[in-house]
């Protein structure tokens, strides 16, 4: 008996074994490593690496441009989340209704999701383009003066924030929509006969089964706004003097434009543990208010 | 990189049909090359045909171009393929990296490869102001390639509705900002220089104008902080603040072609490198000049050098001299900046019948060329990229105002200097 329990396990672990040599190789082991890599200086040809304890960090904490990245960040954070989900509950919403032309809806709303990042900060390029761009020509109608969307520092973040809400809404969107579509017809039925408004059955019947996808979306939404950094490369750079500038890309302006792996990797290891945190907030503490059927 | 994978695949398919029977010339040597492409366009096809060229004449040499994205990312690649091992033989990088790559132990210097005294002479047989990024501590360690400087576009027909005679173009920055209030109207700006992607390189350009260098040679000093450079970013900053003939706050690198081809700045300030694009889609009549001077002429140099890697067998090396002479011979040289316009290398190139043929239809193109006499290093220092951000930084936060010149030069000065102590 004993024997065959053997067996199994060993099978159960040959089961496991890809996938944990993939997660090893390319979750832990890396993740490690930069950890161990944030203690030591960068080494070069004439200098070579040597331990310097908390010295990357004690440099961090000076470093004028950390402190802006991560300010950034937060109002990046703080912005992008609440308005890309609520955008997203109102659009699933609406396309969940009886609706003439539904399904061109669903896909104009999902069309930004499809688009690489890339392609979509080229056109918005144009779109924030002084002059010749399609904000200021709509402006100039109504006499107001052209503005320099990218070029000024109060405006910057506020321009990147709403790329990416353009750009997260519709993906966002389908989640709820898929959700929307397994709330029984009944329960809708049943409020209306009770008397209920649309917004007190939104309240607490829709909003309440549709946490755990909110969670999920959340969750997702969050890490985006850490992990979502493609569109700097084409729209700023992260400029105009860092005004628009996150951790992500930061991170990977000190790794390949400065060539500094020590210092990435410091930058690195605090990006891992506010993830890190926040993530064991969210399942420890939101958890418990999630409604699962 | 798909190119040359089906390149790749398709010599493999030929050699297993003939049963190995190509497999007699064992001892020829393949090299890798790495090129970045920073404008864009037809550049991949035109290096292709010339390695396909290449190995026609060289049997024995079996090249591997693989196109590399933008300059970073050549860099970042090939410094990859050298700490993995993987043998790449020569690259053409940022001719900003020098000492970077002399830092990383990953390049060797011409001087030490070169044999013959014909080869000493091709050393010398380039602009001199496009050698100066690549040489320090008296060597030569990059061979110009594809290059580039800073030119004025200017709209002749704005110039003519505003008065302004076509064929003089302002020489002077006092004649640049009186031309640009002239031309400054609604919907018209007078002049952009931009100031988002590369700003540091536009500065080098103004700073040099101003009869100031931003860098020593040794690649460890920074004068970011000197009185010239500091009222050179004050009168950058004055164009739109003061004199109103560029708009205030940043000017998109990405976007200002498109500004000038539709007419909403009558000068821009531009790499050589927009001259095909430009004469392909302007509307209007258009004209190149050099850029204007305050104390003396002046543009940084820009663009990519070939390198060596330590790496390489003395064999490998031989070889890889061969082809960079081959890709660098006066009538290749003047072939590849018609096709690309980058600018001919070297001054035998511009004296080959076929050159001098192209710039007598087309004159914009001996605009750079001429400018070339007055060009000088790009920005260039150890922990170049930091030291360049930190330029680039105090640049846009004068220019956005969020700091005076006087503040952001000095404390990109400061940390300039805390980074590159330990260079001295």
């Amino acid at each position: 008996m004993k024997h065959v329990s053997t067996k199994h396990q060993l099978y159960g672990w040959l089961l496991l074994l890809p996938a944990a040599l993939f997660l090893l190789a390319f979750t832990y082991y890396p993740t490690l490593a930069t950890l161990a890599k944030s203690f030591f200086s960068q080494g070069t040809a004439i200098r070579p690496s040597e331990f310097v304890g908390l010295e990357n960090y004690t440099f961090m904490l000076e470093d004028d441009v950390f402190w802006r990245v991560a300010w950034n960040n937060v109002i990046y954070a703080l912005f992008t989340i609440p308005i890309s989900i609520a955008l997203a509950l109102m659009m699933a919403i609406w396309v969940n209704s009886r609706l003439k032309y539904k399904s061109l809806a669903r896909m104009s709303f999902f069309l930004p999701t499809m688009l690489p990042m890339i392609a979509v900060a080229n056109i918005w390029l144009f779109f924030y383009s002084p002059e010749i761009g399609l904000i200021d020509q709509v402006t100039a109608v109504f006499g107001v003066e052209s503005h320099n969307w990218l070029g000024d520092p109060d405006t910057v973040l506020g321009c990147i924030i709403v790329i990416t809400i353009w750009k997260e809404a519709g993906f966002f969107m389908i989640f709820y929509l898929a959700a929307l579509q397994t709330l029984s017809p009944e329960l809708e039925e049943a409020a209306r006969l009770e008397g209920a408004s649309r917004w007190y059955y939104f309240r607490r019947i829709m909003f309440p089964l549709l946490m755990p996808t909110t969670l999920f979306v959340l969750i997702n939404a969050i890490i985006n706004s850490f992990k979502l950094v493609d569109h700097l490369f084409i729209l700023t750079k992260g400029g105009p003097d860092n005004a628009s500038s996150l951790l992500l890309y930061y991170i990977y302006e000190v790794a390949f434009s400065f060539l500094d792996q020590a210092y990435a990797s410091t930058l690195t290891v605090i990006l891992l543990a506010v993830l890190a945190i926040i993530a064991i907030g969210q399942f420890v503490f939101l958890d418990k208010k999630v409604h699962y059927q | 990189m798909l190119k040359t994978l089906k390149r790749k695949a398709g010599s493999l398919a030929l050699a297993t049909t003939l049963g190995l029977g190509l497999a007699t010339n064992a001892s020829a040597v393949e090299l890798t090359m790495y090129y970045p492409v920073a404008v864009g366009g037809s550049l991949t096809n035109i290096v292709d045909g010339l390695v396909d060229d290449f190995e026609a004449q060289n049997p024995d040499i079996k090249v591997n171009a693989i196109y590399a994205g933008n300059y970073n990312d050549a860099r970042i690649k090939a410094l990859a393929a050298l700490k993995s091992g993987e043998p790449a033989q020569t690259s053409v990088m940022f001719s900003i990296d020098t000492y970077e790559l002399i830092e990383q132990g990953a390049i060797v210097a011409f001087d030490d490869i070169v044999e013959t005294k014909e080869e000493k002479e091709w050393l010398k047989s380039f602009y001199p102001a496009l050698m100066e990024n690549g040489q320090t501590q008296g060597k030569t360690w990059g061979i110009p390639f594809q290059r580039s400087t800073i030119v004025m576009y200017y709209n002749k027909d704005a110039f003519r509705a505003a008065g302004l005679d076509p064929e003089t173009p302002p020489a002077t920055w006092d004649e640049l900002v009186a031309a640009g209030k002239k031309l400054t109207k609604d919907g018209q700006w007078g002049t952009m220089i931009p100031s988002t992607g590369y700003p540091y390189w536009m500065f080098g350009a103004l700073s040099m104008q101003n009869g100031q260098v931003l860098m020593n040679s040794d690649g460890n000093e920074t004068y970011f902080d000197a009185p010239a450079t500091i009222e050179t970013l004050e009168f950058w900053k004055d164009l739109g603040s003061k004199h109103g003939i560029m708009p205030e706050g940043t000017i998109e690198w990405g976007t200002l072609r498109q500004n000038f081809l539709e007419g909403k700045t009558a000068m821009m300030w531009h790499s050589t490198g927009n001259l095909s694009v430009v004469k392909k889609n302007a509307k209007f009549d258009f004209g190149v000049a050099m850029l204007p001077a305050q104390k003396r002429r002046g543009t940084p140099t820009g663009g990519g050098n070939f390198y060596i890697f330590e790496k390489t067998t003395a064999e490998e090396r031989k070889a890889t001299m061969k082809l960079i002479r081959f890709l660098t011979e006066p009538k290749r040289t003047a072939e590849w900046s018609m096709k690309t316009g980058y600018l001919a290398t070297m001054p035998a190139a511009y004296e080959t019948e076929e050159m001098k043929q192209y710039v007598a239809d087309f004159p914009p193109a001996a605009v750079a060329r001429d400018q070339l006499e007055f060009a000088t290093a790009e920005l260039s220092t150890y922990q170049n990229g930091r030291v360049r951000k930190l330029l680039d930084d105090a640049i846009q936060a004068a220019l956005t105002g969020s700091k005076t010149p006087t503040e952001a030069l000095s404390g990109a000065q400061k940390q300039a200097d805390r980074l590159l102590k330990r260079y001295r």
